[in-house]
């Protein structure tokens, strides 16, 4: 069941008015154009009890990626892949408003968007995560902690996700006669990814169009598309999330707008990690 | 680890991370990570790690759980999934329920709740990584992520964990020692108060080692909480402009 | 730096440090075995005239008498919820919106007058620890603010914006010709002829809410305003 939401943050009529005088002339209050992302940091290998984590920064929105594999079995319908799994928790620590209690719909939204986003394009190659088919295949985790919102968590999640992903090593492992199945996790080999995927979020103000909402944006926007785009610019996903309406014309410039985004999301991610440097694990 | 180490000392007695009995392992902080909570801190003991964050005094959305006389405190101890060796579920567990309480009882005696009635505080604390002694580490977060809310407090708090193992007892125990020792002894205290406000045993003991332990607990509390207290001096120092 | 600033001695203390000499009370000080102590982090000054306690972390707590700055949250019945920046959510009663006990009538939709998201400015009537604070407008220059730009502080900041003697307000007022109210639950009302000189000032302002406990900080605002109007040219 969904209800409409009744604890959200208050944004102050003075500061809406503000906000779209200033977008009139073309900025937003963080003196950035319509068109560009906040500044992305990355952390790898912040839990090296993880098989592969990042912290990732965007604005000042933080999530956190622990990325863990188990040893389980297929589906049926996939003897010969791995599984996977995405979990997402809005930490009460990230906002205000955010309850502790199990995943509300926002979480869960997040969850499946950032897991069709990887399984529709064949984002982790999951036949090499196969052990003995129809048996036994390792099961990969995602689980996906927001810990500081302000606004669009979505695309800062799938960075954070893709981060995890990249920093992710597959546990070597023997199998004894008798079918049991030993772990090093001491010695891996790096997860093997056939694209990557970044989710990019715009918010819709009137028939302005902002990229990467900041949370006062979020809370004045009357709708949000979130699209998902691989290196090639393929469309991936699609998400619109909150109430609101687009036009077909508005949609189809929202898609152009924002696969030109994803290729500077793919970039500034590359920086970002570059600066990092990667940890030894 | 689920295999037990066949011993847990060196011929030098020093034990599988090379520390002598006495000894803490690396703690680390940092205060205001966050920037919606009112007040939040990093802490690492070794590889334990622990996110605290606080909100509040503020009316809570449960307006039937306030006390007319004083802030109700809310603590909840919830371990994230990646942070232990087999994935964890996030579905909060009885051991959880259990910690979150005898945390919050930890906490109340040094929290100035009489200037705040009919508010809540609330902590959250995520344990990111899990090596032994997550709630002594998670009190010391706690107790950072107060005052850097600026929750009038009698005085800071930090704790840590005092083990067992092959008949020694040892101090800031990690998790293979804490799987496969004797006794599991959890401190929790406010040197400046002089008082203990988190105190548990799980295993066996000898009176003799209790009171070793303890007093080898309070001594490195002391030192933690020093080191609170120049993590927060920092986090203001660190504004300086000349 | 003034002869006092030489003078004085400051010293920062954590949460149960000992505090010598100190005759204020104060929420964020307790007593223990007859000494003071620290219950929030803060600097303690020494001088001549007696040593003060100046909390750095702290909340703004109501009091009768108070002139504040509310948002509206919500309202039900016949009271608006205000956020006031402290712990406690402050009350409206529509009957005091529209002056009943003056004479005033309350129209048929009281709630289109004054609603969520909007700023007001009020004085606190009533606050004790069995009852939310409640509010009033009927006094003079209070009611809905309508314009100009609001931002919001720590209020254990505010004697920094106002400054010595109204120092730093006088300063800001002078160099940006705009018009502010620092109310004392840590939010400030910036007015100016228009909205790109409010912008300058609001950043101002957190730039006294981040440096304050430093010198010399009265001059850098003037020069960071005078050079934010070259800049964007105002």
């Amino acid at each position: 069941m969904s209800y409409t939401p009744y604890r959200v943050p208050v944004l102050s009529k003075i500061r809406s008015r503000n906000l779209i005088s200033l977008y009139k002339k073309g900025i937003r209050s963080d003196q950035r154009d319509f068109m560009t992302p906040r500044n992305i940091s990355v952390q790898l290998g912040v839990i090296d009890k993880a098989d592969g984590s990042a912290w990732v920064r965007l604005g000042n929105t933080q999530v956190l990626v622990g990325i863990k594999l188990e040893v389980g079995t297929p589906y049926r319908d996939t003897p010969n892949e791995g599984v996977l799994q995405v979990n997402s928790e809005l930490a009460p620590v990230a906002s205000p408003t955010f309850e502790p209690g199990p995943p509300d719909e926002n979480a869960i939204e997040l969850s499946r968007v950032i897991d069709r986003s990887l399984r529709d394009p064949k984002a982790v190659d999951l036949g090499s995560l196969i052990i003995r088919p129809g048996e036994r295949a390792w099961v990969l985790w995602i689980d996906v902690y927001v810990l500081d919102y302000d606004g669009n968590y979505f695309d800062a999640s799938m960075l954070g996700v893709l981060a995890a992903l990249m920093n992710t090593k597959v546990p070597d492992y023997e199998e004894t006669e008798s079918g049991e199945i030993i772990i090093d996790r001491t010695k891996g080999s790096p997860l093997k990814l056939n694209r990557r995927v970044v989710l990019v979020t715009s918010a819709k103000i009137g028939d302005i169009i902002l990229i990467d909402p900041n949370l006062d944006e979020e809370l004045l926007a009357d709708s949000r598309m979130v699209l998902a785009f691989d290196e090639q610019g393929t469309v991936v996903g699609m998400q619109k999330t909150g109430l609101g309406g687009y036009t077909r014309d508005e949609l189809m410039k929202i898609i152009d707008m924002s696969r030109k985004v994803s290729q500077v999301y793919f970039k500034l991610l590359d920086q970002a990690l570059q600066n990092a440097g990667s940890q030894q694990r | 680890m689920h295999v037990r180490p066949a011993k847990f000392f060196d011929e030098n007695g020093r034990r599988l991370d090379g520390r002598l009995p006495d000894e803490m392992r690396p703690v680390e902080m940092k205060v205001g990570v966050l920037r919606n909570a009112d007040g939040s801190a990093l802490v690492s003991y070794g590889k334990t790690k622990v996110l605290a964050a606080v909100y509040g005094p503020r009316e809570p959305s449960q307006r039937y759980t306030v006390l007319p006389d004083r802030a109700s405190l809310f603590v909840r101890y919830h371990m994230a999934p990646f942070s232990t060796e087999e994935r964890k579920s996030p579905v909060p567990t009885r051991r959880e329920t259990e910690i979150s309480k005898v945390l919050r009882e930890a906490l109340e005696p040094v929290v100035i709740t009489d200037l705040f009635p009919r508010t809540a505080i609330e902590v959250y604390i995520e344990v990111l990584q899990s090596d032994g002694g997550t709630r002594t580490a998670s009190a010391t977060a706690a107790s950072l992520a107060l005052a850097d809310a600026g929750i009038p407090m009698r005085g800071l708090v930090a704790g840590v964990a005092v083990g067992k193992v092959d008949n020694v007892v040892v101090l800031d125990i990690n998790e293979p020692e804490d799987n496969f020792g004797e006794a599991d002894m959890p401190v929790v205290a406010a040197p400046d108060l002089g008082l203990i406000t988190l105190f548990q045993l799980n295993g066996v003991m000898t009176a003799e080692d209790v009171q070793r332990g303890l007093d080898m607990a309070l001594k490195a509390i002391s030192e933690v909480v020093e080191k609170e207290k120049q993590t927060l001096r920092s986090s203001v120092e660190e504004v300086e402009v000349e | 730096m003034s002869q006092e600033e030489k003078a004085s001695k400051k010293v920062l203390v954590l949460p149960g440090d000992k505090i010598e000499g100190l005759k204020q009370q104060s929420i964020y000080v307790f007593d223990y075995n007859g000494e003071k102590r620290a219950a929030v982090l803060g600097l303690v000054n020494f001088r001549e005239e007696g040593t003060d306690f100046v909390p750095l972390k702290g909340f703004y707590f109501p009091s009768e008498g108070d002139i504040v700055i509310g948002l509206v949250m919500s309202h039900a019945a016949a009271n608006w919820f205000l956020d006031i920046n402290s712990p406690y959510q402050a009350v409206l009663s529509v009957q005091d919106f529209f002056g009943v006990k003056q004479g005033g009538q309350v129209p048929e939709d009281p709630f289109t007058y004054l609603k969520i998201g909007d700023y007001v400015k009020a004085k606190i009537v009533a606050f004790d620890r069995v009852r939310s604070p409640m509010l009033t407008v009927q006094d003079k220059g209070l009611g809905r603010i309508t314009e100009g730009t609001v931002v919001t502080v720590r209020p254990v900041k505010v004697p920094r914006i106002i400054g010595k003697k109204g120092s730093m307000i006088e300063t800001i007022k002078k160099v940006s010709g705009c018009d502010l109210f620092v109310a004392v639950n840590g939010r400030v009302h910036i007015t100016c002829q228009n909205d790109v000189l409010e912008e300058i000032v609001a950043e101002a302002i957190n730039i006294i809410e981040e440096q304050s406990h430093t010198s010399g900080l009265t001059n850098r605002i003037k020069e960071f305003i005078e050079e934010e109007r070259k800049v964007r040219g105002i």
